[in-house]
């Protein structure tokens, strides 16, 4: 399925809105069970990370966006990306190493983007995507372009880091539009927040950083939706950087390769465990915004999409290393691999 | 500017320059805006370049992580950390995420990053570090090293106009030491050595301050007799193996002088590349002279002991001339 262009905000229903979020969550549940599936089956090199539980909150920060605005997703951001406009041909390439994708096999699985389309190919290090975001809207400045919006995503464990904390002065000091979005999912691997932070809730850290900031039930799209799109919103209006920490559970694990046996049972038994695909499911269906049988299509047009994406992609040339030139940097003609040995 | 021009005052003129030329450049670090810089550096280019010439927070992560931002919106930031050393805390978006964008993405990343390196008097252990090894280690960097006050502006004019990250080191010893006449209006292209002194009996490699040294030290040689032949690398990524061979090749003895740390390196990877592509041209083992094992010290009676000197590379091409 080709999902339309995410409603204009300002003539949009929050109805309009909810369904179109809700599509591009489905989507990429579907998405990521298809490269479980595909890992289980020794189909994909490395690790599978997926956005399960998370989609909610991811969703609402793709759909809150403009084109023209940049975005820094994480590892569990599949729908966020769609919603964005990154495509499951994208994805899909990129798991499966196809010369074709944008990172042509020399990166794989999430470490994906098209910088020059404004979604950021996250480093593994991802407290320090944020001030490369920094650095895309100080040059949309520079070049006195206006009204672009950069969000950054980052999990609990990276608000540990360094880089968040330098990332989120130096946008507050260059009173940047940035929206920092933190998927509090209860975990970063196997840690729990009791061992990565000791303040009561992520947000309060905003007022440090003389920026705004937002809490949010990650597990309900209706409030993520909400919040984030308020974030994004004055953040375009000139008030400098926003915070959104949103409360949720990681519903698998790190990866694909781990059980995540060490979650506490209390939290999957928890408000924060609900799965967010269902919640919002429901709440489509009890407003009566749609109705099992139209879910039922969107599910099974989706599930076709993915199908032919990944049988179009396994055809697909994989990267040749002779058809390699070798060369990590653009100035070709000073490159070390070009010496006259020939190594 | 008076008539002499010295190599701070060609970094700085290479800054003017470049903003001046291109609308894209802009320079982004502590203290360098109204202020100009802790070497002055950036002296009045804030006031000459408004909203170009900005002060960014203690925060080299952050630092170099705007300026990938920027150079993917196609902008071209120069980073000038405040001494070579505290860019270890930028060390990881210069090498992971700076260095590895054009080959992960075909995005081109062209920033420089200007590191006042090496040592000088009193500098002690935090503001004197040699680390364009580190650098040079990594994929997807080039790292300059110029020794003159007219590679200083011509390679950091061209580094600007590279499409690729940069890491420029600038020899902080030379800032104020060295002194040209003018700035040079043609230069030899980055990536390649200059011989600095022609001679017949051995051949040093080395690369910044350091080629001072070298070059002291073969006068102090001349009076003996021997004439020694120095190679300028200039640039220590990529490393001009044509220019170095083809001096031993004349010499058929290899002296590698660097000022970094002895274990690993530029002066270890000269060796291993002589010796595997050029073993037959050597008459002796080649040598190597480094700065000693140990953090770069306070006092200068250590300090001029802890890195080679004229002194000490005399004697250390004196040992290999009598193999």
């Amino acid at each position: 399925m080709v999902l339309d262009a995410k409603p204009a905000s300002d003539t949009a229903t929050a109805r309009d809105t909810t369904l179109a979020a809700y599509r591009f969550m489905l989507l990429a549940r579907l998405l990521d069970d298809k490269f479980a599936a595909l890992y289980r089956a020794g189909k994909i090199h490395g690790g599978v990370f997926l956005g399960r539980g998370q989609e909610a909150l991811s969703v609402a920060v793709g759909i809150s966006l403009k084109k023209t605005d940049v975005f820094a997703p994480l590892i569990r951001d599949a729908a966020g990306r769609l919603a964005f406009g990154e495509t499951v041909l994208d994805a899909v390439r990129t798991y499966l190493g196809s010369s074709l994708g944008p990172m042509h096999g020399r990166d794989g699985n999430v470490h994906r983007g098209r910088p020059q389309e404004g979604c950021l190919p996250m480093i593994s290090h991802l407290g320090a995507m944020i001030s490369v975001v920094n650095g895309v809207l100080f040059a949309r400045r520079f070049k006195k372009i206006s009204g672009t919006v950069g969000a950054a995503c980052i999990g609990d464990g990276a608000t540990s880091t360094g880089s968040f904390h330098e990332a989120l002065n130096q946008a507050a000091v260059e009173k940047l539009p940035l929206v920092l979005v933190v998927a509090d999912n209860q975990y970063a691997y196997s840690t729990p927040t009791s061992f990565q932070f000791a303040c009561e809730n992520l947000a309060d850290k905003a007022i440090g950083y003389g920026v705004e900031s937002y809490s949010v039930d990650g597990t309900d799209l209706s409030a993520c939706l909400k919040i984030v799109s308020e974030a994004v919103s004055r953040a375009r209006a000139g008030n400098g950087p926003q915070l959104v920490v949103a409360k949720l559970l990681r519903l698998c694990g790190h990866g694909e390769h781990d059980d995540s046996s060490y979650v506490d049972p209390k939290f999957k038994n928890s408000p924060l465990g609900r799965d967010c695909l269902k919640v919002a499911e429901e709440f489509l269906l009890q407003n009566k915004f749609t109705d099992a049988a139209q879910i039922a299509v969107w599910r099974s047009e989706a599930i076709r999409e993915i199908e032919e994406a990944v049988a179009q992609v396994q055809r697909e040339p994989l990267p040749d290393p002779f058809a390699e030139n070798w060369s990590a940097i653009s100035s070709e003609h000073l490159s070390e691999t070009h010496s006259e040995n020939g190594n | 500017m008076g008539t002499e021009i010295t190599y701070i005052d060609a970094i700085r003129e290479a800054q003017a320059h470049a903003l001046r030329d291109d609308p894209r450049v802009f320079i982004y670090g502590q203290d360098v805006g109204a202020f100009g810089g802790a070497f002055k550096a950036t002296k009045n280019l804030a006031k000459e370049f408004p909203g170009r010439v900005l002060d960014s927070p203690i925060s080299e992560d952050a630092m170099v992580g705007l300026a990938v931002g920027a150079a993917i919106e196609g902008l071209r930031p120069i980073i000038e950390m405040q001494f070579a050393d505290f860019s270890t805390v930028g060390f990881n978006q210069i090498v992971n995420q700076a260095a590895t964008l054009f080959w992960r993405t075909n995005v081109p990343c062209p920033i420089v990053v200007r590191l006042p390196f090496g040592g000088t008097s009193g500098g002690g252990p935090f503001h004197s570090q040699c680390i364009e090894t580190i650098y040079a280690h990594y994929p997807g960097l080039i790292v300059l090293t110029p020794a003159t006050v007219e590679d200083a502006y011509s390679m950091l004019l061209e580094a600007v106009a590279l499409d690729d990250p940069v890491i420029f080191c600038e020899h902080k010893f030379l800032y104020r030491h060295l002194k040209a006449e003018k700035l040079p209006s043609e230069a030899l292209p980055i990536g390649k050595a200059r011989i600095a002194r022609e001679g017949r009996d051995l051949t040093i490699v080395t690369y910044s301050a350091m080629v001072h040294e070298a070059l002291e030290a073969a006068t102090e040689l001349s009076a003996e007799g021997w004439e020694i032949e120095i190679v300028d690398l200039r640039s220590v990524k990529p490393l001009d193996t044509d220019t170095v061979m083809a001096s031993v090749s004349r010499t058929g003895k290899l002296l590698c002088v660097g000022e970094a740390w002895p274990w690993g390196g530029v002066t270890a990877e000269i060796i291993a590349r002589v010796a595997s592509e050029g073993y037959g041209l050597l008459d002796a083992p080649p040598q190597r002279l480094n700065a000693k094992d140990t953090p770069v010290p306070y006092h200068p009676n250590l300090w001029t002991a802890h890195r080679p000197t004229a002194r000490s590379v005399a004697a250390a091409a004196r040992n290999l001339l009598r193999q």
